[in-house]
């Protein structure tokens, strides 16, 4: 099918931070996720749980509590500031200083006027949501301690606060405390420390639900101010609590990694009386469970060991279906990788720095499967830190490997780099129409920089010897103010391809410098595209796992592309579930298409007939053991390969040697502080 | 060869207490549990057995205590019927007739007169496809009851009792079978079905073990084979159904209940540790540990108080609800296997056999109880799989009893083999054996057989022991040859013996002990002990011989061997030559020591036939095909303790010994004559020992009153039995009609009074003796539940009058004092 030298590449030390925060909007169903950095990611849960957008983190901006207020978003820290976040510029709009310390959680009542702040002085805030911003209204009575959890009525006219040692009920409209309810101890040695109410929840029914340090969850009465019941989860702490939107269940976050779920059901059969009776517990997680949703349908939860897992509750979902399956969400949906396939270099983006390697080489020859002896190692030419506090969003790095930009989300810097890459000059005149980008792309020819803007416009920067010259601003039609995601310069210089958060995709001609033409939009987010160098034809692959071919030429689908479209691709092509983030081609055989995904990359086949439902998909094997002619028969377009992991990036050079950039998810893991002690049996 | 139709293989003695669970009476005073063929009533305060229920001619698989009556309980059996017992008395009240093997029983109070039982599919009998039946009973008068209105409730049924219980009331009844969990509504009629999958990836094993439902709310508990236990709720509805996982246990839940009132949740399991779990409150639960070995059932008493463990080791352990143990009923502990021979202990005709791990069991069969427990490996059994520990492998006893011999071996992975001879001395002081001799590694390999020198008039005792190195050893007790004060005499080896290099596999000494037989391979060795001279050698090629067995008093003369191309051989031992032989594949030959009869349990067909024969005679005295399935490779002849007097040629063999055996699935067997059968059901009959009353001097002091009175006395127990001629016809039937079909006591009482009135009058001194009415009234409130039985004994002696006139109310209350009279005063006058 196709042999390539492979360089493995396992010197990425790519390490996501703790999960902090977590905040589910169901109207829209996207999930907002704070990290321990203070970067933020919007999952689209509507389709295929795709990371739609990412808000790079700032230096001292740690989030500790989400909220969303219709289709804006909240933002509370340690720092003591609100932030509502900008989605379409992916950047804090404004921030607000609250005046109390540090904020330890925010919280909207359901009419969606009142935002809820709680701080460290022990005061309760209130902030009225205007059009634009928010205003600060007034104090509830102080308490003495911190407001750790907050958790409106759904009424709006009362709000249960989760202190030390205690929780408050406050008449949110006299601003008075109407129930002091107070909270046991744990046993023991702990008995002298306080236990802190991490999460609140304040049911429609008067009852309030708390999760605690010493491991308890606790459901009272709000209406007396009386304990019902304790369930001890836990020897650690409760982190989160999440309830579903009908309130029959609740989840509860543990810092052992367990999430137990707590249902409201009639203890017999055809009677009214309900009450709270823990049901199932879910491990996914080694570490602490810091953040919770409880979806329509699924548990989210994320915390410490950096992975988002979206439980689905088989009681809600059809079972055996793609819906009831587990997701665990590790590596991000958008490659933090750029290779320069002329030199051989790679481009690795962190947070705070950026890394450029160069591939080592080898001259041995081998058998398919064997591992060559390296001539020459590969070796690290810059680390390049990042100036100022705003983290890296994106970064490039030219095909000949003479060009390096970054972006922040108020910065622009391009390097020049020379003396065999390991000099580097930055440009300091840059045209001022470059302020920031969200994507960054050279053109193959490392000419053209170009660099996506607000609203979906691409900037084209010309790059010549000396100095950087702005050349034009390239605009859909659409007047989409969603930002683009992905940028795509084909081969030959001629086309430029953008998809932005709207779905869309359009195709300029470089050479008029114009929109070429915009590709039928469809529902689901692009997660990859590429444009054929030999046949001129746009691949787009979507988050829903469907691959288009779109001829530019005839500005039509390909007649392979429909063919795909009306066979349908096979189940357990749908049914894997991280999204394809590169398309790439083989130029000695331009009837391949090379995409990877997490788990494998795949080489389709135009040429081959395409897979039917009832074929074996994943047939190399059986393939391998068949004779030659009768391969043929059995072949189908669809070539995938799993001898590689955890895939941040597959690329083709220059000299047809593929680069698979892995990042071992034990890696990971063995990088993460030690979890709680927790006994295991027959130890 | 006729088959002997009143000759008949039974369970007796020795047999399964822990089979199913065990059912404590609503007062907490008696258990009740299935033991073979009968029902056996325990002391729950005393451990004691108080009497068998029989009747079931098959395994009883079932008691369950009568919903609507908690003085009677239901039985059920493999041979197709459900028996209604009184249990206080043994009276079979009812036998309802299915006509299919019943597997398990449950009932409701919610369904009155309906049972439910699982039986295997009626469409075809051999499959293990079960379904749960329900049965209509027939209200009916008459004792056997036929019961064939049968409705299907739920097919694809476990034959496990503990996967089928009924759930809060009886509206529903929940049933596991494998991965799949079914909840029937019987209101709704409808059926949910929740499954499994195979195991889930973290190699969990989903399998089902047992059921649970909470007395009070929708929750049911199941046991899995992982060690987890889950809590069904809400599920009543096909898809929003959820459960918690509780999981302390590290290998199988075998049995799940839940207390009286729901508030704890009881499970058990491999483990040997009791878990209570707070219902609700399931992260504190308390434990009961090192229990003896794996629970296999738990059970509640009605009232809450009791809790009782079956244990795997035959064992069924009272616990108070305080989590303490207070009573141990032990019965014939089996293991998967037995290593060492069945034996007879001469002094107390015990059997003797493997029991706990290292130990000897000595169990009393005509008691049905373990006496005790010997310790021979003398080492902490650490219960661990895969660690090889010291076993017992071989014991024999001397003629006498007063030497014990015992081998143990310890094989591990890569290691040498660990031998011990152990000898031991019976202590008359302490009435047990007590270690005399240890002879570590005896053999260099593996001892095969090993025996005592039979003669009782020999002045030495002799240990003969074969093992695989080719050599047999002789040994002998002899006084220690360095006089050291103190120290007896012990064994040591007096002769070691081969022939040709062979290896020796069995020997047996001659009846008077003067001949040694040993077998090599198919060459058969006599010796002379006295001189150790081989005297002559017998073969019968080309087969290696398996058994060897002397003859016993007139037929001493023959030598039987058993070879391994299924011959039996008969040597005489006069004239060293073949006697007779004919072919027939016996796994095992046994001699009877009492009399010159021989066993020999022949393989055929995957079961196994019975012969009895004596050597001297060419046919045999008894013969029965297909004793049992399997091969079965241990037997033993126990010496009765009254010899028997059946004069039917077929069943006289039995009149000194009774031959037990143990089945491939280790249940011991025994077999028995109609005429004893009759012996024991009468007996059975008998009064119930009454345990109501503690032993305290008072007690002594009243039972001296009763003794004395029950020899002259008209009301004594043995007078019970006696027919009553002058009865009536009508209170003859009254009498024997069961006591829930009469009507009300106080209806019946004026009857009985009449005929009091008439043989007390003369009586009449009950103010001298108010201390000893009160004392007999304070027993009768004791005795609330059995009031009515035992008042209908008490007077049905002096029954003797016509229909009784209609009487006054003082009357009545006059009469009702006299009653309660005690007339023992009387009986003391006339003895002084």
């Amino acid at each position: 099918m196709g042999e390539f030298k492979v360089h493995r590449v396992r010197f990425f030390d790519y390490m996501p931070t703790a999960i902090r925060a977590m905040a589910f909007n169901s109207r829209t169903e996207r999930l907002a996720l704070a990290r321990a950095d203070g970067a933020l990611e919007i999952f689209n849960f509507a389709d295929n749980y795709f990371q739609e957008k990412v808000i790079p983190g700032q230096d001292g901006r740690a989030v500790e509590a989400l909220c969303w207020v219709g289709q804006r978003l909240f933002s509370a820290g340690l720092n003591g500031e609100i932030t509502e976040y900008d989605l379409e510029n992916l950047r804090p709009r404004y921030t607000v200083e609250a005046y109390g310390g540090p904020i330890w959680t925010i919280s909207i009542n359901s009419q969606g006027t009142l935002l809820a702040v709680g701080c460290e002085d022990g005061t309760v805030k209130m902030f009225e949501i205007l059009e634009e911003r928010i205003q600060f209204q007034r104090n509830l009575d102080r308490q003495k301690g911190r407001i750790i959890s907050l958790s409106w009525h759904p009424s709006g006219t009362l709000i249960a606060a989760g202190m030390m040692d205690m929780i408050r009920i406050f008449d949110a409209e006299t601003g008075r405390a109407t129930h002091r309810l107070l909270v046991e101890r744990g046993v023991g040695a702990s008995k002298s420390r306080e236990v802190v109410v991490w999460s609140i929840v304040f049911l429609s029914d008067h009852t309030i639900v708390s999760g605690d340090s010493a491991g308890k969850v606790q459901i009272w009465d709000g209406v007396t101010g009386t304990l019902v019941r304790t369930h001890l989860v836990t020897k650690w702490d409760v982190l989160a609590l999440s309830v579903s939107k009908d309130e029959s269940s609740l989840v509860a976050g543990t810092s052992e990694g367990t999430v137990v779920q707590f249902q409201f059901i009639s203890s017999t059969v055809d009677q009214q009386d309900k009450e709270w009776v823990r049901t199932r517990t879910f491990k996914n997680h080694s570490h602490d469970v810091r953040a919770l949703a409880h979806t329509e349908t699924a548990v989210v939860s994320g915390g410490m060991d950096t992975q988002l897992v979206v439980r689905p509750l088989l009681d809600k979902v059809e079972k055996n279906t793609q819906e009831s399956a587990l997701r665990k969400m590790s590596l991000p949906h958008r490659s933090l990788v750029c290779c320069a396939k002329k030199a051989g270099l790679l481009l690795f983006q962190f947070p705070d720095h950026l890394e450029l390697w160069r591939l080592g080489e080898s001259d041995g020859h081998g058998k398919p499967g064997d591992s060559l002896p390296v001539k020459r190692k590969p070796e690290k030419l810059i680390q390049l830190k990042r100036k100022g506090e705003d983290h890296i969003c994106c970064s490039a790095l030219s095909p000949c490997g003479g060009w390096l930009a970054y972006s922040t989300v108020t910065s622009f810097r391009l390097y020049r780099l020379q003396n065999n890459n390991i000099s580097v000059t930055k440009v300091s005149k840059l045209p001022k129409d470059l302020r920031s980008a969200h994507q960054l792309c050279f053109s193959p020819d490392s000419s053209k920089l170009f660099a996506s803007s607000s609203h979906s416009s691409v900037i084209v920067v010309g790059l010549n010897q000396p100095e950087c010259k702005y050349l034009h601003t390239l605009k859909p039609k659409s007047g989409s103010r969603q930002p683009v995601h992905l940028l795509f310069a084909s081969e030959d210089g001629k086309w430029l391809a953008t998809a932005n958060a709207d779905c869309e995709i359009h195709v300029y001609n470089l050479d008029k410098l114009k929109l070429h033409c915009t590709v039928p939009v469809y529902s689901s987010c692009p997660t990859a595209i590429a444009i054929n160098p030999t046949t001129s034809n746009l691949v787009a692959v979507h988050a829903d796992q469907q691959i288009f071919e779109f001829s530019l030429v005839q500005k039509e689908y390909t007649e392979w592309s429909r063919k795909l479209q009306k066979q349908g691709l096979h189940s357990l092509w749908l049914e894997r579930d991280t999204p394809i983030t590169r398309v790439a081609f083989n130029p000695k055989n331009p009837a391949h298409i090379i995409l990877h995904d997490m788990f494998m990359f795949c080489i389709i086949d135009q040429s081959l007939p395409l897979p039917e439902a009832k074929t074996p998909f994943y047939n190399q094997m059986t393939l391998r053991s068949l004779p030659e002619p009768q391969r043929l028969v059995h072949s189908h377009a669809f070539k995938i390969c799993k001898n590689f992991q955890h895939l941040m990036c597959v690329s083709l050079l220059e000299d047809h040697s593929l680069v698979v950039v892995e990042r071992p998810l034990l890696n990971i893991t063995s990088q993460l502080p030690a979890p709680v002690r927790q006994k295991k049996f027959a130890t | 060869m006729v088959e002997h139709g009143d000759i008949r293989v039974v369970h007796r003695g020795g047999s399964k207490i822990n089979f199913r669970e065990p059912v404590i009476t609503h007062d907490s005073r008696y258990l009740l549990c299935a033991s073979g063929e009968c029902v056996k009533v325990f002391s729950t305060s005393t451990e004691e057995c108080i009497h068998d229920l029989r009747g079931h001619t098959g395994l009883v698989t079932g008691v369950l205590l009568k919903p609507s009556n908690h003085l009677q309980v239901y039985s059920c059996s493999a041979d197709g019927t459900v028996r209604l017992w009184d249990y206080t008395d043994g009276i079979l009240i009812k036998t309802y007739v299915i006509g299919y093997p019943v597997y398990s029983i449950c009932a409701s109070a919610n369904h009155e007169g309906v049972i439910f039982i699982v039986t295997p599919m009626l469409s075809d009998k051999r499959s293990d496809l079960f379904q749960l039946v329900a049965v209509d009973l027939p209200q009916s008068g008459d004792q056997l009851v036929e019961a064939r209105e049968l409705s299907a409730v739920l097919s694809d049924v476990s034959s496990n009792p503990a996967a089928i219980v009924f759930g809060r009331g009886g509206e529903y009844i929940a049933s596991a079978n494998g991965l799949h969990l079914e909840v029937y509504f019987f209101k709704k009629q409808k059926p949910y079905r929740f499954s499994f999958k195979e195991d889930n990836k973290k190699g969990g094993k989903n399998t089902f073990m047992c059921v649970a439902c909470h007395p009070k709310d929708d929750c049911i508990a199941t046991g899995h084979e992982d060690g987890k236990i889950r809590l069904w709720r809400n599920f009543n509805h096909k898809k929003e159904y959820t459960y918690s996982t509780l999981h302390w246990h590290h290998s199988a839940v075998s049995s799940l209940c839940f207390t009286p009132e729901g508030t704890n949740l009881l499970s058990g399991g491999m483990e040997s540790v009791l878990v209570q779990w707070r219902y609700n409150q399931e992260s504190e639960r308390d434990f009961l540990p090192r229990l003896g070995s794996a629970i296999t059932h738990i059970t509640v008493s009605p009232d809450g108080a009791l809790f009782c463990t079956s244990h795997s080791d035959n064992k069924i352990t009272i616990i108070q609800s305080c989590v303490k143990v207070s009573a141990v009923i032990q019965g014939l502990v089996k293991g998967e296997s037995v290593r060492t021979d069945m034996m007879v202990d001469p002094r107390s005709k015990s059997l003797v056999l493997n029991g706990k791990p290292g130990h000897l069991q000595f169990y009393s069969l005509q008691r049905d109880k373990l006496l005790y427990n010997l310790d021979i490996v003398q080492q902490e059994y650490i219960h661990e799989s895969g660690l090889e520990q010291f076993e017992v492998v071989k014991a024999a006893f001397d003629a006498s009893g007063s030497w014990l011999a015992t081998v143990e071996e310890r094989k591990q992975k890569d290691a040498e083999l660990e031998l011990n001879l152990k000898l031991w001395a019976f202590d008359e002081q302490t009435q047990s054996f007590v270690l005399n001799t240890t002879i570590s590694a005896p053999h260099e390999a593996r001892i095969i057989a090993m025996c005592f020198c039979h003669a009782t008039d020999s002045q030495t005792t002799m240990l003969v022991s074969t093992s695989k190195d080719g050599h047999f050893k002789a040994w002998q007790l002899a006084a220690p040859a360095h006089t050291e004060a103190d120290e007896g005499p012990s064994w040591s080896c007096d002769f070691v013996g081969s022939y040709h290099g062979l290896v020796p596999e069995c020997c047996c000494f001659s009846a008077d002990g003067s001949l040694l037989a040993v077998s090599f391979q198919e060459v058969v060795t006599v010796w002379s002990p006295a001189s150790w001279e081989l005297l002559t050698t017998l073969s019968q090629p080309p087969k290696a011989v398996r058994d060897l067995c002397f003859g016993r008093l007139s037929c001493s003369k023959y030598l039987l061997g058993t070879t391994a191309n299924s011959l039996l051989c008969c040597w005489n031992l006069l004239t060293c030559s073949l006697e007779w032989s004919t072919s027939m594949d016996i796994s095992l030959l046994l001699a009877d020591p009492l009399t010159e009869n021989m066993a020999a349990f022949c393989c055929q067909a995957g079961s196994t036939d019975l012969f009895v024969f004596k050597p001297s005679e060419p046919r045999p005295v008894f013969s029965q095909k297909a004793v049992c399935s399997g091969k079965v490779t241990r037997a033993v002849f126990a010496p009765r303790e009254e010899m028997l007097e059946s004069c039917e040629e077929s069943s006289q063999w039995l009149n000194h010994s009774q031959l037990y055996f143990l089945t491939p699935y280790m249940d011991l067997m025994t077999f028995t004559t109609k005429a004893e059968e009759d012996r024991l059901m009468a007996s059975s009959k008998q009064l119930v020992i009454d345990d109501r009353v503690a032993m305290t001097p008072f007690y002594l002091l009243l039972g001296k009153h009763r003794q004395q009175e029950d020899p002259d006395s008209v009301s004594g127990l043995s007078a019970e039995r006696r027919p009553l001629p002058q009865c009536s016809v009508a209170i003859k039937e009254l009498l024997q009609t069961p006591a829930h079909v009469l009507p009300s006591t106080s209806f019946l009482c004026s009857m009985f009074v009449q005929s009091l009135l008439i043989s007390v009058t003369d009586g009449r001194e009950e103010t001298k003796h108010a201390e000893e009415e009160m004392e007999s009234e304070k027993e009768e409130e004791d005795s609330e539940g059995e009031m009515e039985s035992s008042t209908q004994r008490q007077e049905q002696a002096p029954l003797g009058g016509q229909a009784a006139p209609t009487l006054t109310k003082a009357q009545h209350r006059e009469l009702k004092r006299v009653k309660k009279l005690d007339h023992s005063w009387f009986a003391h006058l006339l003895h002084s």
